[in-house]
């Protein structure tokens, strides 16, 4: 599978932010792919970047905030810069989305069913008898009883759960083969959340869609993704197989984050805490940003800043200095390895 | 409510060391009127409708100890949460605090609450030292001097600093501002503090501090707490007595250990199989499979409200609502269900006296 291109390819991104105190960089050197049929999990804490990652590759960054740097290749082709009529197109009918909150991602004065049907007459070129078809078989296939009879409600007839399954519907509608979900089952209780969950994984199974699924929640992207990818301030901290992320940690971070999560019946006399809070993005400090948090830096952690390196079984990539792979094999002194490295890479001091 | 009145008196008269609990709720019941369209009132002429937020519910908890409701949207637990602090009163039944009913109880400082959202529950124009402060002005505090140093006290034992004290609620982080809150709840040396989802705004790492934080507390200074939470895992963490809620009613209670090693409630297993977790890449789900949605407090289901959605569900369980049966001890487990086999496999430890039904 990984020989063939990928769907999605993410390239150095860089986004940022202009206000009046300079230039804020809210992701920064983010380069993922995501093949056809898999489910990308993109996990961290509020502010890591993640929401903004999903909105700079729907081309909906709000005003002021831009891509400045790496590229987003769809299919191989670039769509980042894409002028706005084209994302529109692209927008919808190649890439879905699914937000939060149902409520605001639905027009609360039109039936749910015209609101599908619009879309599919907006994307495709089918007759309105043909949408009203597809519309009522989606609503059926998102598991919404009676679709016949729902197709006229208005979203607040509905549950936070059927609503979120007419979000996902809606889509579905015009077949993308990728779908951005920003957390899609954090405003549901846990027992509609559960049911979300199965409908990606069987929508993946059954139509190879493939998702970019956003959440903070580990247990969500361990039952649904295939492989994660923890954001930092900004930065990859490490990507890999879900399993092999949850399991054997490459980064301190996600070592740390993974101890300070309750599990049912697995009482600890304490949990594990990390010290202090994920930098503000107008405070993020020189070298590796998790530097000051980490139970584990060093001299060259508090200069350099990390960049993801492949670890040595292929599993993920991973930026630290301590990670096992190419950058902890080097041998000298850190003062010597962190000259090597900044050698090695002209462009690593950016910040004063 | 009686019966179990009784069966407490039973309880402490065997107990060792007899001690009436601190919080006692007896068979709770709070129903909001809903306001029907007036077409609607007019066609069917039927009586006013109600919301069975809370539908008889009871439960104890020790001095030092913790009690967590847990439970999905709508089946009443903030509901208790305001009940418990005197910003509801309950419509029937009694929850008392340290004997006395909370309802129309003098404002003492004595119980205090944590809401789940710092950023609404802290007054951005007052600088926190204010905040802080506030509870023990309200109880009638005035050596502004004495004031200042036990706010010093609080923010340090919360992990701020004195110079915190001076800046405004704006300036801080969402854990900080949680610090903050407990701070607050913590001024006028209150017995028992009943929080309403402490961590539910927060990322984890800061969660995780947080729930620290409010362990240690609890540790130094011997409080009681009602703990409201959606999040299965935070509460198995700082329980240890637990009650799930379903539509307004308790429909399992139990130590927390036990209640989640060997949840017997049909409705307790399927929260559990639904939580994900990190430990298993996509279980073969071990609980029932998890469908349906919760039904309305307006309009329960009759018998037992979970039947729609439980795979046990027989014609008793759609005639016949099933009740917590009436426990002689408030570390005992029990579950609301026809089909509830006794939790006998294992008992809670070394609480638990064989035997005493």
């Amino acid at each position: 599978m990984s020989a063939a291109s990928p769907l999605l390819e993410l390239i150095d991104l860089r986004v940022e932010i202009a206000t009046r105190h300079g230039i804020l960089v809210p992701v920064e050197g983010v380069s993922l792919r995501i093949d056809e049929g898999e489910i990308l999990g993109v996990v961290g804490e509020s502010g890591a970047g993640k929401s903004m990652l999903g909105s700079a590759i729907v081309g909906l960054l709000d005003p002021g905030i831009r891509v400045a740097g790496g590229e987003i290749r769809l299919d191989g082709e670039r769509i980042d810069g894409l002028p706005a009529a084209a994302l529109r197109r692209i927008r919808g009918r190649r890439i879905g989305s699914i937000y939060q909150d149902p409520l605001t991602a639905l027009d609360p004065l039109y039936p749910i069913g015209a609101q599908i049907v619009e879309t599919i007459r907006t994307h495709l070129p089918v007759t309105a008898d043909e949408a009203r078809r597809r519309a009522v078989a989606l609503l059926d296939e998102v598991g919404i009883p009676a679709p016949e009879r729902r197709f006229a409600c208005l979203p607040h007839e509905l549950s936070g759960g059927m609503r979120q399954r007419v979000v996902i519907a809606l889509a579905l509608c015009t077949e993308p083969r990728l779908i951005i979900a920003d957390e899609p089952t954090t405003a549901l209780d846990v027992s509609i959340q559960a049911q979300i969950i199965d409908l990606m994984t069987r929508l993946r199974r059954e139509r190879g869609t493939a998702f970019l699924l956003v959440s903070h929640d580990m247990g969500v992207i361990a039952r649904a993704a295939d492989r994660v990818a923890v954001m930092y301030s900004g930065r990859l901290a490490e990507v890999g197989p879900v399993r092999r992320v949850i399991d054997r940690p490459a980064h301190p971070y996600t070592a740390c984050l993974m101890r300070t999560i309750p599990r049912i019946a697995r009482r600890r006399d304490r949990l594990d805490q990390i010290e202090g809070a994920m930098p503000r993005l107008d405070a993020v400090p020189p070298g590796c940003a998790f530097h000051p948090r980490c139970p584990s830096a060093e001299a060259r952690c508090r200069v350099d800043r990390p960049e993801p390196e492949v670890l040595p079984d292929g599993a993920g990539a991973a930026a630290c200095w301590r990670a096992p792979g190419p950058a902890a094999s080097v041998t000298a002194s850190p003062a010597e390895a962190g000259a090597a490295v900044a050698a090695r890479r002209p462009t690593v001091a950016r910040h004063a | 409510m009686p019966r179990e009145l009784e069966a407490r008196r039973d309880a402490d008269g065997r107990r060792s060391a007899p001690e009436r609990p601190l919080v006692e709720a007896y068979d709770l019941f709070c129903h909001y009127p809903v306001a029907t369209p007036l077409v609607q009132r007019l066609a069917q002429r039927g009586e006013n409708r109600v919301v069975k937020a809370v539908d008889g519910v009871g439960f104890t908890i020790r001095r030092g100890e913790t009690f967590a409701l847990v439970g999905e949207s709508g089946c009443g637990k903030s509901t208790i949460a305001r009940m418990a602090v005197g910003l509801q009163r309950p419509t029937g039944g009694s929850f008392r605090f340290d004997g006395e009913e909370v309802a129309g109880r003098r404002r003492d400082g004595r119980i205090q609450i944590v809401f789940q959202d710092p950023a609404r529950s802290l007054d951005p124009r007052w600088r926190v030292r204010r905040i802080i402060a506030e509870p023990m002005r309200a109880s009638g505090a005035r050596d502004r001097a004495a004031m200042r140093r036990r706010v010093d006290a609080l923010l340090d034992m919360v992990g701020l600093t004195s110079a915190d004290g001076d800046r405004y609620p704006h300036e801080f982080s969402g854990g900080q501002r949680q610090r903050i809150s407990i701070a607050r709840a913590l001024a006028d040396e209150p017995d028992f503090v009943v929080c309403d989802e402490p961590t539910s705004a927060l990322d984890v790492s800061v969660q995780a501090q947080i729930l620290n934080l409010m362990q240690d507390l609890q540790r130094r200074m011997g409080l009681t707490y009602l703990f409201i939470s959606h999040d299965l895992a935070v509460v198995s963490q700082v329980a240890d007595t637990v009650g799930v809620m379903y539509l307004g009613r308790l429909v399992e209670t139990g130590p927390a250990e036990a209640l989640f090693e060997t949840p017997v409630h049909p409705y307790t297993r399927m929260l559990l199989s639904a939580v994900p977790s990190m430990d298993d890449a996509r279980p073969a789900n071990e609980g029932p499979p998890v469908r349906g949605e919760v039904a309305s407090p307006i309009d329960p289901p009759a018998g037992c409200a979970f039947h729609p959605r439980c795979p046990m569900a027989d014609d008793r369980c759609r005639r016949e609502r099933p009740d917590l049966p009436v426990y002689a001890d408030d570390r005992r487990r029990a579950a609301a269900c026809h089909h509830a086999e006794p939790p006998a496999p294992a008992p809670p430890r070394g609480l638990a006296r064989p035997g005493e039904a």
